[in-house]
């Protein structure tokens, strides 16, 4: 493999996540490295979205430890995870339905934009700069993922993979080091994954984004995904390439079942 | 044919984003302006003024203000003849008590203190959203039309809490007639209406419509709930309490608390129901619906009856005026429920491709 794989920036130990009494993560411990593809894998209910939504923030483990970049991350609400560089889109789109592609785009970047309310009402020289620098920011991912001809469109009126495409550049605007897609090809015919497919690969090579993913076609995540890591009822049941995964008879049988 | 773009290729990102990127609406815009500032106040007569124009253009202005919490941050809020009615007495009180003060500093303190109330009663919303947030600020209705009657100082000891704006002089000169006060109205409005312009189209407004889309993803994104929801609360009070001290001092000239009644909050509601939430131009629409139908439905009813020989009595007409009135209402709601803003850019978009189809 020709791309450079760095050291490990997000380390994840022993992660425990209850809500009242489910458990919905037991004990998993995984590391993500820079500039790969590691994809979380496992059947319904297994515990993805939730571990996805430990790593950004939107859920606080009740054990574990998490570093991220060498420091180990105390209490921490969403937010944050932008401005440290945590992208992600969600597994129902979460698109800002009322606004056009442009501003969803654009609102990707808002954690970089400083001016304050009162130079945007005057539009004073900051707040139009600033306006024309982003959206120069915003025209390359909207070339980068052809989305030209629906710039000024709102996204309510995109069909379904045009929708995840919008989504994947608001969070790609944000130029984060770290890209969580939760599955990014969910419901799309084989020429949209291919597409969807094209653009996390090219987001890996040109930007040397480090992509977690979650995904249940697994043709495309033993193409595409350096290492992957196996869920099953919120434990971790397999961790590897994608080929030692395959053959892990603990996830043959939590995804076929086992004869009695 | 007219309302055409074609020709029009904008070469750099600052063309594109300018507040108006065709021409035709441009030209469009100016000639309102014209209208508006020299036409106007050259033709019109004193009744158009303070019967017709300067309530359209305050009521206009809360809407705005009202639109900004509802339309584009997506909080309900049925407090805003309240926060009207803390501009108002506010303006009054800064001119009573603060020796010399100009007119207009005691019109933006107005619209500050509406802002610093405006936050406090926006609280609620960091927790509850939708219906419940909607019934948590008819708490600030009631609240503060209550303290206004109870605590006579704000009304500086006057009976049953009555203010008597004072007189608008502004640099030595003062606005005494209709005509004058209309002139500062629309300066005020217009100058406001195009901060609110700026501020939707910015990183600002954005910020407001992802909260109010989808809070969650705009969490994610780095957007902070609580300052933006904030904000839109203080942002939207400030141009109610405006809207409320220019309708003390530049349309009625006497208030009272009770004159800021839940039914005017109500009212502001419809406009931008109407109007079209989320549009700026849709405030202007929706008050001018709920303002000037009425109006022209009184005047133009018993001309009709007469011309047509019905013999209706006056009651009957002012009957038929609410009937009329109210399936209207219901009509534009079914048309298009996004409301008349909508319908105008539909129009647009129509327009744009006449007389083709698609």
């Amino acid at each position: 493999m020709s791309k450079k794989i760095g050291d490990v920036i997000l380390d994840l130990q022993n992660i425990s996540l209850r809500f009242g009494g489910v458990k919905a993560l037991t004990d998993i411990s995984f590391d993500v490295r820079e500039h790969e593809i590691r994809a979380i894998i496992g059947p319904n209910g297994a515990g993805k979205s939730s571990m996805l939504n430990v790593i950004n923030g939107v859920y606080q483990p009740q054990e574990g430890v998490i570093i991220f970049r060498g420091q180990e991350r105390k209490k921490m609400e969403p937010h944050h995870a932008a401005t440290q560089g945590i992208a992600r889109t969600f597994q129902n789109i979460a698109l800002f339905k009322g606004m056009s592609v442009l501003d969803n785009i654009m609102t990707g970047r808002i954690t970089r934009m400083k001016a304050s309310f009162v130079e945007h009402a005057l539009w004073l020289g900051r707040a139009r700069r600033e306006e024309l620098e982003h959206r120069k920011k915003v025209e390359e991912v909207i070339d980068f993922l052809e989305i030209q001809h629906i710039r000024r469109t709102p996204v309510g009126r995109l069909p379904y993979g045009l929708q995840k495409r919008v989504e994947l550049g608001r969070a790609l605007a944000a130029e984060p080091s770290m890209l969580l897609l939760d599955e990014p090809m969910a419901g799309m015919n084989v020429e949209e994954k291919q597409d969807m497919c094209r653009f996390i690969l090219d987001v890996n090579d040109q930007f040397g984004t480090t992509i977690v993913l979650i995904e249940h076609d697994m043709g495309v995540v033993m193409d595409i995904s350096d290492r992957v890591v196996v869920l099953d009822y919120g434990k971790k049941i397999g961790d590897g390439l994608p080929d030692d995964v395959k053959n892990n008879p603990d996830v043959i049988t939590a995804y076929l079942g086992v004869s009695h | 044919m007219i309302y055409r773009e074609a020709g029009q290729f904008k070469t750099s990102y600052a063309a594109d984003q300018q507040l108006f990127p065709i021409r035709q609406d441009r030209i469009g815009v100016i000639l309102l302006l014209v209208v508006a500032f020299l036409i106007v106040p050259a033709v019109a007569g004193e009744y158009w003024f303070s019967a017709i124009l300067i309530p359209f253009l305050i009521f206009s202005l809360a809407a705005l203000g009202l639109n900004i919490l509802t339309g584009y941050a997506g909080q309900l809020s049925l407090g805003s003849a309240a926060f009207m009615a803390v501009g108002a007495y506010a303006a009054y009180n800064f001119q009573l008590r603060i020796e010399g003060i100009p007119i207009l500093v005691s019109f933006a303190c107005a619209g500050l203190t509406a802002a610093g109330v405006g936050i406090l009663f926006g609280l609620p919303s960091l927790w509850i959203k939708g219906f419940y947030l909607a019934v948590a600020t008819l708490a600030a209705q009631f609240f503060i039309v209550w303290c206004l009657t109870k605590f006579p100082w704000f009304s500086n000891y006057s009976s049953s809490g009555v203010i008597s704006a004072q007189k608008v002089v502004i640099l030595g000169h003062e606005f005494a007639s209709p005509r004058e006060k209309y002139l500062l109205v629309l300066t005020l409005v217009a100058v406001m209406a195009l901060a609110a312009k700026n501020m939707v189209r910015s990183s600002t407004g954005r910020a407001w419509m992802a909260v109010r889309d989808m809070d969650v993803a705009a969490e994610v994104i780095g957007i902070r709930l609580m300052p933006t929801k904030l904000l839109a609360f203080a942002v939207s009070s400030f141009y109610c309490g405006v809207a409320g001290a220019l309708y003390a001092f530049c349309y009625l000239g006497s208030v009272e608390p009770d004159g800021f009644s839940l039914d005017m909050s109500f009212r502001i509601l419809f406009m931008i129901i109407i109007g079209g939430a989320g549009s700026i131009l849709g405030s202007f629409l929706g008050a001018a619906f709920i303002l000037l139908l009425p109006i022209f439905l009184d005047i133009a009813l018993p001309r009709m009856a007469g011309l047509l020989g019905l013999p209706f009595s006056n009651a009957t007409v002012s009957h038929i005026q609410i009937l009329l009135f109210g399936t209207l209402i219901m009509f534009f709601l079914i048309v298009e429920p996004h409301g008349l803003a909508r319908l105008w850019q539909i129009g647009k978009e129509k327009l744009r491709l006449w007389p083709f189809p698609h």
